[in-house]
């Protein structure tokens, strides 16, 4: 241990009887004060230190273009068009859109139950150059469920996706979807 | 009846080494924060699985806070050149009429959310002063007066030759309109590369990309 000796007790020699004791000052130091500044800074760098920097994410946009023979085609059975509504709901389907609309479903981002299994579940049975999935989010989805749609194609791994306006037909399908009380 | 003597111990205990992981700890906290810049927004940023880093440099930083408001920002730690030649490029297409002091003050400030109207007002005041002015946000909803464009486009001739990181920080509350009049002034300027600046979160377990990054390790 550093502990220093202080020269407590009569360990030293016996001095003659004309010499005075020379009464000796303790060198140990009260550390209190220095350790109560040092938990200080400590609580003090703990509560202002960021410790997860951000990382970026790449997103890559299309060029705008009118020429219809520059868009990309894609197939119809690899197909799966996911709507963001308001309130974090999701509304997708595949193929494309069956006037009646049939094949409108609504989903959640439930990460058991949600889209997550409906990308998983279409991966399965598409082959990988066909998937496409369109992204449509409406003017009341937020950047988070924009950004988490994005994030569920890097985590489910699907090479091919874009990120579409939407059109009016569907938005309506969403309101009545919405207005009915749906999920 | 001898008697047994018990030696008493001091009450005072050896504190050395408690004082010295203390400062280990310190020290460990001083070295690992990295003093953030004062924001005038606070943005809550969404989660992500992607692991790249942030660059510090050459970059564009376009934020987006919850009510829809759009700073913009430079990262431009190695060469404040650009960020002035941005300044005194507005200063003349846009006619702003700004002094040699303003323009230094742009240099120096942190990142900018005022139309070209109140730039003049808003670089006038001390640097200290400029973060409690409400800022409103450079107008982008109008898609024929897009300021955001005129500011991306000025960068982009001032960063010329370089590889330009052109950086989205959105809230979690932001919505999409918002962000697609970001993307839309990005468009506008040729640019379609994006990084969305995200917090790190980790793969969830059984999904495709989780299976991909073990099987690397």
């Amino acid at each position: 241990m550093a502990s220093l000796d202080t020269g407590g007790g009569d360990s030293g020699h016996k001095k003659g009887p004309g010499v005075k004791k020379q009464k000796r000052m303790s060198t140990r130091v009260d550390m209190t004060p220095m350790v109560d500044l040092g938990f200080l800074l400590i609580t003090f760098f703990i509560f202002t230190s960021t410790m997860s920097s951000p990382a970026t994410m790449d997103l890559y946009m299309p060029k705008d273009t009118k020429n219809e023979e520059e868009l990309n085609k894609a197939k119809e059975s690899g197909a799966l068009t996911v709507m963001l509504g308001k309130d974090n709901h999701v509304f997708y389907y595949e193929g494309q859109l069956s006037p009646d609309g049939s094949n409108f479903k609504s989903s959640s981002f439930d990460p058991e139950k949600g889209i997550r299994s409906v990308l998983i579940d279409k991966k399965k049975h598409t082959s990988d150059e066909d998937m496409v999935v369109v992204i449509k989010p409406t003017p009341e989805a937020t950047y988070k469920n924009t950004v988490d749609i994005l994030d569920e194609m890097t985590i489910n791994e699907v090479k091919r996706f874009a990120l579409v306006d939407i059109s009016d037909g569907e938005m309506q399908l969403i309101k009545a979807t919405e207005g009915a009380g749906g999920k | 009846m001898p008697s047994v003597k018990i030696p008493r111990k001091s009450t005072e205990n050896d504190m050395t080494p408690f004082v010295d992981i203390a400062f280990l700890i310190l020290s460990f906290f001083i070295m690992a924060t990295k003093m953030k810049p004062p924001e005038p927004v606070q943005i809550t940023t969404p989660n992500s699985v992607s692991t790249k880093e942030l660059p510090a440099n050459d970059a564009v930083m376009v934020e987006l806070d919850g009510k829809g408001r759009v700073f913009f920002t430079m990262l431009v730690e190695n060469d404040p050149e650009a960020k002035m030649s941005v300044i005194s490029n507005l200063n003349t297409t846009r006619n702003l009429g700004l002094t040699q002091a303003e323009m230094n003050n742009f240099v120096k400030s942190v990142s900018i959310g005022v139309p070209f109207t109140q730039l003049k007002s808003l670089l006038s005041q001390p640097l200290e002063n400029q973060k409690n002015v409400l800022q409103s946000g450079i107008p982008v909803r109008d898609s024929a007066n897009n300021e955001l464009t005129f500011w991306i486009r000025d960068a982009v001739t001032s960063l010329a030759g370089k590889k330009i990181n052109y950086l989205i920080k959105g809230d979690n509350a932001a919505l999409y309109p918002d962000f697609k009049n970001v993307l839309d002034a990005f468009k506008k300027n040729d640019i379609y590369k994006f990084q969305l600046v995200t917090s790190p979160e980790d793969a969830p377990v059984g999904s495709a990309l989780y299976k991909t990054r073990n099987q690397i390790k």
